[in-house]
């Protein structure tokens, strides 16, 4: 009896790392973050593209409507490839889109939005990108819904087709 | 000349002091963003990486040592903005339990197979 106990906990200590090891490869090892969340907006201040004034979270989200923050750049790729349906975004009346200029240059900022057009109520400057971090956002594209100060919906990448409509149909 | 003295031993004992309080807030970012994980290249620390990122998280952690944060309080509002991921070093709970107490149970049954076998050998 006391020789079988070595040999049952061998097995049971292999089992135990099989399940571990087989379970932890079934995961990815990129950063997923959790999308599906309601949280309170950040609370910051930024400046405001083109102009010598800063505007701060309180005064830039009022009232019941939608907000769509984008956090783009003029060196960001796939920021054009969404480009086209902020502009369609752009056309309903209830949602407002405030864009989030990540770490880019003036010249080239407005260089980008002369050529695709320009699909934001509102730019802020985030020149170092504290502000994205604030935002809980780690790259560009990256849009965020908001309803009564809060996240309602976060996109990582860039917008497409499908987030199009999702978007379209929580805000009418 | 006296005072003169004095105002310069008071000088280079503030020098002194600004330079120790220097020292302690470089070594604290260093232990901070080592302790973090850049989110865009997997593998490598806040520190250690020069990404867009992490180059903007360094930044953030200065700023909220500035503001008065504690290393704790930094960790927890990273955790809130990032979740556990962009910790090396998570605190203990229900996510983590698994990988804080599995060790000490190894080491427990590890243990107790040792003792068993020179039970076993001594009766022998």
């Amino acid at each position: 009896m006391k020789f079988k106990i070595i040999p049952i906990l061998s097995i049971l200590f292999f089992f135990i790392v099989f399940a571990i090891f087989f379970k932890a490869l079934q995961k990815t090892s990129f950063y997923t973050p959790n999308i599906n969340f309601e949280k309170e907006i950040p609370s910051f201040s930024a400046k405001i593209f083109k102009m010598d004034i800063e505007k701060n979270s309180e005064e830039i989200f009022i009232g019941n409507q939608f907000y769509l923050i984008n956090v783009w750049a003029s060196w960001c790729v796939p920021c054009r490839e969404e480009h086209n349906f902020l502009m369609k975004l752009k056309e309903q009346k209830n949602l407002k889109i405030i864009g989030l200029n990540y770490k880019d240059k003036e010249k080239n900022a407005s260089n980008f939005l002369r050529e695709l057009k320009n699909p934001y109520d509102q730019i802020l400057i985030d020149e170092n990108g504290t502000i994205a971090i604030e935002w809980g956002a780690y790259g560009v594209p990256e849009s965020f819904l908001i309803h009564k100060r809060k996240i309602i919906k976060k996109i990582i990448g860039p917008i497409n087709e499908n987030l199009y409509s999702e978007i379209e149909g929580i805000i009418q | 000349m006296k005072n003169i003295k004095l105002i310069l031993v008071f000088i280079f004992l503030c020098f002194l002091n600004i330079n120790q309080s220097l020292a302690n807030e470089k070594n604290l970012i260093f232990k901070i963003t080592k302790n973090l994980r850049c989110l865009v290249c997997q593998g490598q620390s806040v520190h250690d990486s020069d990404s867009e990122f992490a180059n903007s998280l360094k930044i953030v952690v200065q700023k909220k040592i500035d503001e008065g944060m504690s290393e704790n309080e930094i960790y927890e509002f990273l955790k809130i903005k990032f979740g556990d991921w962009i910790l090396y070093d998570p605190g203990l709970n229900k996510k983590t339990y698994i990988l804080w107490l599995l060790p000490i149970l190894l080491f427990l049954i590890g243990g107790a197979i040792i003792i068993k076998f020179f039970k076993i050998n001594k009766i022998k």
